[in-house]
């Protein structure tokens, strides 16, 4: 009796992971399999034609600009406040404050981040609908990534490498650039990495500050559509799921670039450090 | 005989010796005001998110009971009642919750204990990349594969419904409950399952009576960081919800939650409407406070 129930339970649990499997399986296969037929070197070279038939580059210039942009703005803030907490600050009030406020930025929906950068960016800051407004939007989402995982990166830092250095007379900054960060970098390169996968699939949030018009952006001050919310418009408006499995695969490929790059990044550290 | 030069490098060293002193300390300070960042950004948009979204209540009179519990959204009337797509967000999380945690633990268990080595480095970036497809993919999928599927065998005239909602939003939050409901029970002390196994329980026995239990705060926060990730969604849901302003009673009734409204007006609202929008916000910001707060009770409590 006991071992039946303990079979059943085996057989839930295989059967669970065989779902969550097939559900990726099934949800990536129909993307490649609706939008392949599209794929072509015009696809993505190709400028955008509203008549259809025209190509992704402006969407992907785009991304490209966003990436470029919030990743420029937040790493060095998320890496100077993460090396504040992990190295600099007193255990306190204070950190325990900036913690919290980094953990619910963590959890705010993007949705939230988009109407605070339409009324803040777009309007208070008179940027307007752009791909700037956008950006900066997308600096405070990946704010709180870069900051944790670049903490976790320093907390992997032996504290004799710490100690080694500054008993050489270092002052802590010396320390910190010479021995600290060079240590950490591996693990704070795959949070950038990790970061650049959270702005190419945001959409809400881009959906509200940057627009939609579909055009090569002529500078950062211009209103332009994202893969994301390309694929999200062409789906919404005209139904063309084809095309819109198609810009997916673009940025699953994309994504599946960047996890790889991450992984094997972090694997390098590992055997670095050991 | 050298005393002299010895005394002008002292003076140099102090020198330079003052200047990194200096640097030090600036530099201390500039970390601390990137720290700081976070915490401003977060009081700038709870402040302009709350100050824009309370105005029609406290400057125009709008009452905001009639808000919260008003069932009728008619921007054009000026009328404005949330009550449907709070009761779409509530009821879309909660089922999304039903289904995606079982699976989710389940594979995170499976994962964690079960997995041969081999079959868990299949699953494992799988789950990762999952994490990582867009969410406007899943709606895409969602619109294209679950609608018509829902629509052809349930015999319904619209398949964008709240059962549709649900199925995506399950969908897309696995992949954050299997990978720290895996965390959390991979953390769980080898001692603990020796010991279990030592009295003569099977391994399952071992693992649903004494693991999971052991692993309890950490598959709370699996759980309501699912949530979070179910009631903040947006683009994939206004895919496959059919965005229609009733209260569901069924869970085929087309639905709009909270996001969407705000996704969808959000374009051309102004004035009042668009303030209303950002009440809305507040409300939904309202919902993932209660859930932050949650959480910080659960890890407050899995540290003791």
């Amino acid at each position: 009796m006991r071992k039946l129930k303990d079979n059943i339970l085996l057989g839930l649990l295989w059967f669970a992971a065989f779902l969550t499997v097939a559900v990726l399986v099934m949800i990536v296969g129909y993307i490649f399999y609706k939008g392949i037929g599209l794929i072509s070197f015009d696809f993505i070279f190709g400028d955008y034609s509203p008549s259809g038939g025209g190509g992704i580059l402006p969407m992907i210039v785009t991304t490209i600009y966003t990436i470029a942009i919030s990743l420029l703005i937040a790493t060095p803030i998320g890496i100077l406040a993460a090396v504040y907490l992990q190295e600099y600050a007193k255990q306190g009030r204070l950190v325990n404050t900036i913690r919290f406020a980094t953990e619910s930025l963590t959890g705010i929906p993007s949705i939230i981040y988009g109407l605070f950068g339409a009324v803040f960016f777009v309007t208070t800051l008179k940027l307007g609908m752009s791909i700037i407004a956008a950006s900066l939007t997308l600096t405070i989402i990946v704010l709180p990534v870069i900051i944790r995982t670049t903490e976790e990166s320093l907390k992997t830092v032996p504290r004799t490498y710490r100690e080694g250095s500054l008993a050489l007379g270092t002052t802590k900054l010396q320390t910190l650039y010479k021995v600290i960060l060079p240590s950490a970098m591996p693990g704070i390169l795959s949070g950038l990495i990790l970061s650049m996968g959270r702005i190419i699939g945001e959409s809400a949030a881009i959906f509200l500050t940057a627009g939609t018009v579909a055009a090569m952006p002529a500078s950062i001050f211009s209103s332009a559509r994202t893969l994301t919310v390309h694929s999200y418009l062409v789906t919404q408006e005209a139904g063309d799921i084809e095309l819109a499995a198609a810009v997916g695969i673009v940025l699953i490929v994309l994504i599946l670039i960047l996890n790889l790059t991450a992984t094997f990044i972090s694997k390098k550290l590992n055997k670095a450090n050991y | 005989m050298s005393s002299i030069p010895i005394k002008k490098d002292a003076g140099e060293i102090g020198k330079a010796n003052k200047r990194k002193y200096l640097l030090e300390k600036v530099s201390g300070r500039v970390f601390l005001f990137c720290a700081l960042l976070s915490v401003v950004s977060l009081l700038l948009i709870i402040g302009f998110v709350f100050y824009k979204g309370s105005h029609p209540f406290i400057a125009e009179g709008y009452s905001f009971i009639d808000f919260l519990l008003g069932s009728d959204w008619v921007p054009s009337e000026d009328k404005f009642g949330i009550l449907p797509m709070i009761v779409a967000s509530i009821y879309a999380t909660i089922g999304a919750l039903i289904i995606g945690v079982p699976i989710g633990l389940f594979t995170a268990i499976f994962l964690a204990e079960i997995a041969p080595r081999s079959v868990a480095k299949i699953i494992s970036p799988a789950v990762q990349l999952l994490a990582g497809i867009p969410s406007v993919l899943y709606g895409v999928f969602g619109l294209a594969i679950i609608v018509p599927f829902l629509q052809n065998n349930l015999g319904l005239i619209k398949g964008q419904s709240l059962i549709a909602v649900i199925i995506v939003l399950a969908i897309m939050m696995l992949p954050t409950v299997v990978t720290v409901a895996e965390t959390a029970i991979r953390a769980v002390p080898k001692t603990y399952r020796e010991g279990s196994l030592a009295l003569g329980v099977s391994p399952i026995g071992t693992i649903f009576k004494v693991v999971v239990p052991a692993a309890k705060s950490g598959i709370m926060t699996a759980i309501v960081l699912g949530m979070g990730r179910a009631i903040g969604e947006t683009m994939a849901v206004i895919l496959v919800a059919g965005n229609s302003l009733i209260i569901p009673t069924s869970l085929t009734d087309s639905i709009r939650p909270l996001t969407t409204n705000i996704a969808l007006e959000m374009g051309y609202a102004f004035g009042t409407h668009q303030e209303m929008l950002f009440a809305t916000g507040i409300v939904l910001f309202s919902f993932i406070l209660i859930l932050n707060f949650v959480l910080a009770r659960i890890s407050s409590k899995g540290g003791n």
